[in-house]
């Protein structure tokens, strides 16, 4: 026993005095770096293609040996609230960052990220035209560039084309809603507990309303009009959370509230529903023989529309220069090599075609191996991508950049909100018309904010 | 028969404990007196860092409480007086979400208790792989409530492949929409899932620390077993009851990981604790959230005083 003890304190022992080694030494980290590299701190979300970044990190260092970069890995919200730390208490504790479309143009505005106009359109190999235009909407304030996407998508629908053929029903390319939620009563199928259509309907501004607010807009409704008044229990509001509910609880899945896009990826996967409308980048899922039975059984057609041409959302995921950074000049180089067309094709003979980033370049949509892996889905994104209208997506002008989502703080909480309430009326615990009223309220509530300034 | 249990010789600690409360400062002398002064300085640092430790957050929430501190306006931050209060009477978030505390801490504690009872007497007779059966029933208690949560949302409450709609199907149940239709009752699930065990392990401590005498002497006497357990055992676990209710409150009201993973706060599900994480973490109103926390702390502080004094009248009358 107690020579146990003995060994085991030896081993507490030296692992304490290996930590407090370890720590010393990283007191002079500085003094170990050699003279003339700049360390610029990157702090990324975790998503796999940032990972992917830094597998390829001695690529960058093959090019610039004066720059090294130390990148710092977050879960979406711990990032979100990291960086505004940083940024809004002016830390500058990160050089670079990557960035949401939804909060660039609000950084943008309080002058938090760098303007990358100048930069981007000083090298004409950057080629800043090659960007689709949308998405460089997305990430622009007042004209200018705050961030550069890294990559994007839109949303479309997804169809099974066996179940269409069997029904003897032909997709049309550009489908209207009334059509979908037509073939999504004919295609639904409770004996083998088949939906017609999934729909996300878990509560959150990023769950439920990505896709509701893209059937808003074309339905003539939106969030606020010109002068920030709030428009939710306005008629064209109401008639598409209507149309949505109504489809949903006619054929969409059983559980709708339970049901966000992790969700409706694997009923989809199992054959559990004939149509999907949901980010372009499930595709990759949709199509993975591994995971999914309806692999190469899928057909894609743009987002149903009503009263617009175009309905798909848009996102991208961004890399922002601090405005306080004291390393802008290398955290640039970084950024412009991890945007650059190069980087595709890096990306794509390293790891693999499919782990390219998509949807931000025309040009990536040209290499003959990327189309090859993108299957059917990818010149489909690649035209959507260039149709999409953040400034303009509904029928009435909007005073924000964005199509599935507003550009203030508060539409988190407004979203969150009103979606907690569509929920209850959802399960039938509340009139819709009183729901959206309270609705109402809440988003008037941010619309006076924004308002004042 | 009722005297033999009273007759625990618990009475005179007590008793012993006033005796010393009387002798304060003023009753010492010379060195003791100086003695204890001394040891009171010395004390005076930890006391400074107990308040320290205990009270600064709780403090600090007061500050901010009257701040208007919204994390995406930080430039605005000012002064807000009592408008983060009137924000949470005015805005009609916060009666809802009391009650919905209270029904699903409440609901989930009364069924837990019955089952964790239950589980309990069987568990107090002998049998072999008592030891087994024991270990297998706590294990809900060490799942993590995130883990718990991912399990009842996927492999018990799926509407199309849960577990729970497909055992419901075998009698003809048509299939439940778990989430949808009764979100609240998927956290009394989860929660009472995990609590039975906590329930059970006091409970049983209670059973297993009655005198087998007492108990014989009963069946001698002609008591039925249900007249034992009536009159005799449940009298004697109301003491482990009331510690089992205390604790099991404390940690339940802080449901989060379930509220979180299944139901997102919609449909009566949004918990003291949920509300402020959305005021704090979605709204980012920083301002609110304090005021909603200070409230909280309040009505906690008042509810447990009147709570703990009833509780405190029971026990006297029991002795």
């Amino acid at each position: 026993m107690t020579t146990l003890k003995q060994r085991r304190l030896a081993v507490a022992g030296l692992a304490v005095s290996l930590s407090l080694a370890v720590s010393g030494c990283a007191g002079f980290g500085d003094l170990g770096n050699e003279p003339g590299v700049t360390t610029v701190t990157l702090a990324s979300v975790n998503n796999p293609q940032m990972q992917d970044m830094a597998q390829l990190l001695p690529e960058f260092n093959k090019l610039h040996p004066d720059i090294k970069i130390n990148m710092i890995f977050m879960e979406e919200n711990d990032l979100r609230n990291a960086a505004t730390k940083d940024v809004a208490t002016q830390g500058g504790q990160y050089d670079i960052m990557t960035v949401g479309a939804y909060e660039v143009p609000i950084w943008g505005q309080n002058r938090w990220l760098e303007n990358l106009t100048d930069l981007a359109a000083a090298d004409p190999d950057y080629d800043v035209d090659d960007f689709f235009k949308p998405v460089r909407d997305g990430v622009s304030y007042d004209g200018r560039l705050y961030a550069v996407p890294f990559y994007g998508e839109s949303s479309f629908l997804m169809y099974r084309k066996d179940l269409f053929k069997k029904a003897g029903i032909t997709m049309p390319e550009r489908p209207t809603w009334d059509q979908i939620a037509e073939y999504a009563d004919k295609l639904k199928d409770p004996s083998t507990d088949r939906a017609g259509i999934c729909l996300r309907a878990k509560p959150g501004w990023g769950e439920m309303f990505a896709p509701l607010t893209t059937v808003i807009n074309t339905f003539g409704g939106q969030w606020y009009n010109m002068d920030w008044q709030a428009q939710v229990n306005a008629p064209g509001f109401t008639e598409a959370v209507k149309f949505y509910i109504d489809t949903l609880a006619d054929a969409g899945e059983s559980d709708p509230v339970s049901f966000g896009f992790t969700e409706c990826l694997n009923l989809f996967s199992q054959e559990r529903a004939a149509m999907w409308y949901d980010a372009t980048s499930a595709a990759g899922s949709v199509e993975d023989a591994k995971n999914s039975k309806v692999a190469g059984k899928v057909g894609y057609v743009r987002a149903p529309v009503k009263l617009t041409e175009n309905s798909g959302w848009l996102w991208s995921w961004n890399l922002g220069i601090n405005a306080e950074s004291k390393n802008k000049g290398p955290a640039w180089e970084f950024v412009k090599w991890a945007t650059s067309k190069q980087y595709a094709k890096l990306v794509g003979s390293e790891l693999g075609w499919s782990r390219t980033p998509p949807g931000t370049r025309k040009s990536t949509y040209l290499i003959p191996q990327y189309i090859q892996a993108g299957g059917e889905f990818a010149p489909l994104t690649a035209k959507i991508m260039n149709e999409v209208d953040p400034t303009h997506p509904g029928v009435d002008p909007q005073p924000w950049v964005g199509i599935q989502y507003v550009t203030i703080p508060e539409f988190q909480d407004v979203g969150n909100q009103t979606s907690q309430l569509l929920a209850d009326v959802i399960a039938g615990r509340r009139p819709l018309d009183l729901a959206l009223d309270q609705g109402q309220k809440i988003a008037q509530r941010a619309g006076d904010n924004q308002k004042k300034g | 028969m009722a005297g033999t249990v009273e007759e625990a010789p618990t009475i005179q600690a007590p008793k012993n404990a006033a005796k010393s409360k009387k002798t304060g400062l003023a009753d010492l002398k010379g060195q003791e007196l100086a003695q204890r002064k001394f040891a009171r300085k010395l004390i005076f640092p930890a006391l400074v860092a107990a308040i320290l430790i205990t009270q600064v957050p709780f403090l600090a929430t007061i500050y901010y409480s009257f701040q208007d501190w919204n994390l995406a306006r930080p430039d605005d931050r000012s002064f807000a007086g009592f408008s983060n209060y009137v924000a949470v009477i005015t805005n009609g978030a916060f009666l809802p979400s009391i009650w919905a505390t209270i029904r699903i801490v409440g609901g989930s504690m009364i069924l837990s208790l019955i089952l964790g009872l239950v589980l309990a007497v069987l568990l107090d007779r002998k049998f072999r792989g008592q030891a087994l059966a024991r270990t297998l029933l706590i294990t809900p208690f060490l799942v993590m409530p995130a883990a718990a949560a991912l399990i009842w949302k996927y492999s018990l409450l799926e509407v199309n492949t849960g577990m729970v709609n497909w055992g419901l199907g075998l009698v003809g149940i048509e299939p439940i929409a778990w989430n949808t239709d009764h979100p609240a009752m998927t956290i009394v699930f989860t929660l009472t899932w995990q609590y039975t065990p906590f329930m059970m392990l006091i409970l049983l401590a209670g059973l297993q620390s009655q005198a087998g005498e007492i108990l014989e002497a009963a069946d001698v006497d002609g008591a039925s077993a249900f007249q034992t357990f009536r009159f005799m055992t449940l009298p004697h676990l109301r003491t482990y009851a009331e510690l089992a209710i205390l604790l099991g409150t404390v940690f339940m009201i802080q449901v989060f990981d379930p509220i979180n993973i299944m139901t997102k706060g919609a449909g009566n599900t949004k918990t003291i604790a949920y509300l402020l994480y959305e005021r704090a973490f979605i709204g980012q109103q920083v301002g609110e959230a304090a005021a909603y926390g200070v409230i909280t702390v309040i009505l906690t502080i008042v509810f447990a005083t009147l709570a703990l004094r009833t509780m405190f009248k029971i026990f006297t009358e029991e002795a």
